[in-house]
């Protein structure tokens, strides 16, 4: 054992993915017959899994509709739908590679994702907000000031809060749960004093939780994301179609009718109403139908 | 696919860049795993030779006892469960807990789990040596605490430093469950700065080498900790038989 050779490989494999797999979605869904929807977990009533390989929401419901008249468009007698569970880390690849064609979760619809896959027109657009303790006495942002603020790993909402922690000189402490119900644990038992983070998904833990009357959404709205469901890039006819039915049920209001299915009345799996008022800028996205970014919206 | 390995120079909004962020959290990771590592390497130490006593007293008996049940609760609870019951159950129950931050809570679970492990490795390493060797020590008048002190344990100790660097480069990665109490560690920090940057691939290829070079720097360590402490003629690094 004289001669020590230590090899050191770092093979970076530089394996030149060649992301767009199929660009053509609508001949895709024609010629194999199905599509594949994206579809999530837990984000809150957007869309959520009801177990057994169920899945649910405004965001899924609305997907079903727009793949009704892609069918029709398309002439098939039928047209089934497999779910594909995605993550935030993987929604883009997915969509990138074909694996899914149509994305129906809580994409923020932003000028970097916009690079890679394309979004259809804004469904709804989530505002930033502040979850404290109602007996905590916090009532705005520059209230955070030595606190611990408690957000979920791999959401962007806690960028926001950073930037405004520089800029005023509020100095807190961010603690992070592993998703969004951990982050909502760390705020009920006290080792954070407020959770922000989305507000539909802060309203839905706050329903789900044992006392609700406990918590309160406070303060300014930090910023405001549109939410859109995702497709790939440079396929303008499947985008066309999807953005068609899509302002069809914004114009008749059957879209307006989705909301107050899924927001405000109760919904599966615990009969529990989410209790989230259609927003103004939600609205003004229905009333001027766009796939602007996040980052047109913070130039207002 | 384009690579953009420029993102780690970007802003994260806080005034610091990614990599700023990735090496603080670098530095997290390294500290979770070696004060457990510290913890792991005392408890497993004390239990493993516990659990090897001669069991002729009663009160020996009960320590033994405690050893099994340590090694069994510790080894058969998922870690990442301990890690919970550590940082939202214990502090329910005990509220001194309540006060502690997430670091001790992660480095406490971390270690007393990987102690377990180090525990049977400890045990098997003196059970391997020859009974005659326990009973040359005790014929020459050794007591029990000498006959391990002076004889057992300096072998048995080099017996098992590989399956003891094994540990501690497992704990290296292991120490990845601190992200879910909130340890800005490097599992936390691609987690965070893939999504904020939108740039995965290459977020996740500079954290994974970050642990591959942290687990192999520890290998060769413990290389060396092999080749300086061996005894010439007893067991030879490299080749087949011991003592």
């Amino acid at each position: 054992m004289k001669k020590r050779i230590v090899a050191l490989m770092l093979g970076a494999a530089a394996v030149g993915l060649s992301a767009t797999a199929q660009a053509d979605t609508l001949a895709k869904i024609k010629s194999s017959g199905s599509v594949t929807m994206g579809v999530r977990e837990s984000s809150g009533a957007l869309s959520y899994t009801l177990g057994d390989g169920k899945f649910a929401g405004f965001h899924v419901e609305i997907c079903e509709r727009v793949l009704a008249d892609v069918q029709k468009q398309l002439g098939l007698a039928k047209l089934p739908i497999k779910y594909q569970p995605v993550t935030s880390q993987n929604r883009i690849p997915l969509v990138q590679n074909g694996t899914v064609d149509i994305e129906c979760g809580s994409t923020t619809n932003n000028a970097t994702r916009q690079k890679d896959v394309s979004f259809a027109v804004t469904t709804y657009v989530e505002e930033v907000r502040i979850a404290a303790k109602a007996n905590s006495g916090i009532t705005s942002i520059n209230q955070l000031n030595g606190k611990k603020v408690a957000t979920t790993t791999g959401t962007t909402s806690v960028q926001h809060l950073r930037k405004h922690e520089r800029a005023t000189g509020v100095n807190f402490e961010e603690v992070f749960g592993k998703d969004h119900a951990d982050s909502f644990l760390l705020l009920e038992s006290g080792r954070a004093d407020a959770f922000v983070m989305d507000g539909s998904i802060l309203a839905g833990n706050i329903a789900n939780a044992k006392n609700p009357n406990d918590f309160r959404i406070v303060g300014e709205v930090l910023s405001v994301e549109p939410i859109a469901i995702m497709m790939r890039k440079d396929d303008p006819a499947f985008k066309k179609a999807v953005d068609e039915s899509i302002i069809k049920m914004m114009k008749d209001g059957s879209l307006a009718k989705l909301w107050n299915k899924w927001f405000e009345s109760p919904i599966p799996p615990r009969n529990v109403k989410v209790g989230l008022a259609l927003s103004d800028s939600t609205k003004a996205a229905w009333a001027n139908p766009n796939d602007r970014p996040m980052e047109d919206y913070a130039k207002k | 696919m384009n690579w953009d390995w420029q993102v780690f120079l970007q802003d994260t909004g806080g005034g610091q860049t990614y990599l700023d962020w990735m090496l603080s959290a670098w530095g997290w990771t390294l500290s979770v795993a070696f004060l457990a590592l510290l913890i792991a390497f005392a408890f497993g130490a004390l239990v493993g030779t516990i659990r090897t006593l001669p069991n002729d007293r009663l009160s020996a008996r009960l320590m033994i006892g405690f050893g099994h049940a340590w090694v069994e609760i510790f080894r058969n609870v998922p870690l990442l469960v301990q890690v919970f019951i550590w940082y939202h159950v214990i502090p329910a129950l005990v509220p001194a807990f309540k006060g502690l931050p997430g670091f001790v809570l992660v480095v406490a679970a971390l270690g007393l789990f990987t102690s377990a492990r180090i525990a049977e490795q400890v045990r098997a390493g003196i059970q391997s040596l020859p009974r005659g060797q326990r009973q040359a020590a005790m014929a020459i008048g050794m007591s029990t605490v000498q006959t391990y002190r002076l004889v057992i344990l300096p072998m048995a100790f080099r017996i098992i430093i590989p399956p003891l660097t094994s540990e501690s480069m497992n704990i290296i990665k292991n120490s990845s469950v601190a992200f879910a109490v909130s340890v800005a560690e490097l599992t936390l920090f691609a987690l965070q700065a893939q999504e904020e940057t939108s740039r995965g691939i290459e977020v996740y290829l500079a954290v994974t080498s970050l642990y591959m070079v942290s687990a192999f720097a520890v290998n060769r360590l413990m290389a060396m900790v092999e080749r300086r402490v061996r005894v010439p003629g007893l067991i030879v690094a490299g080749q087949s038989g011991g003592h």
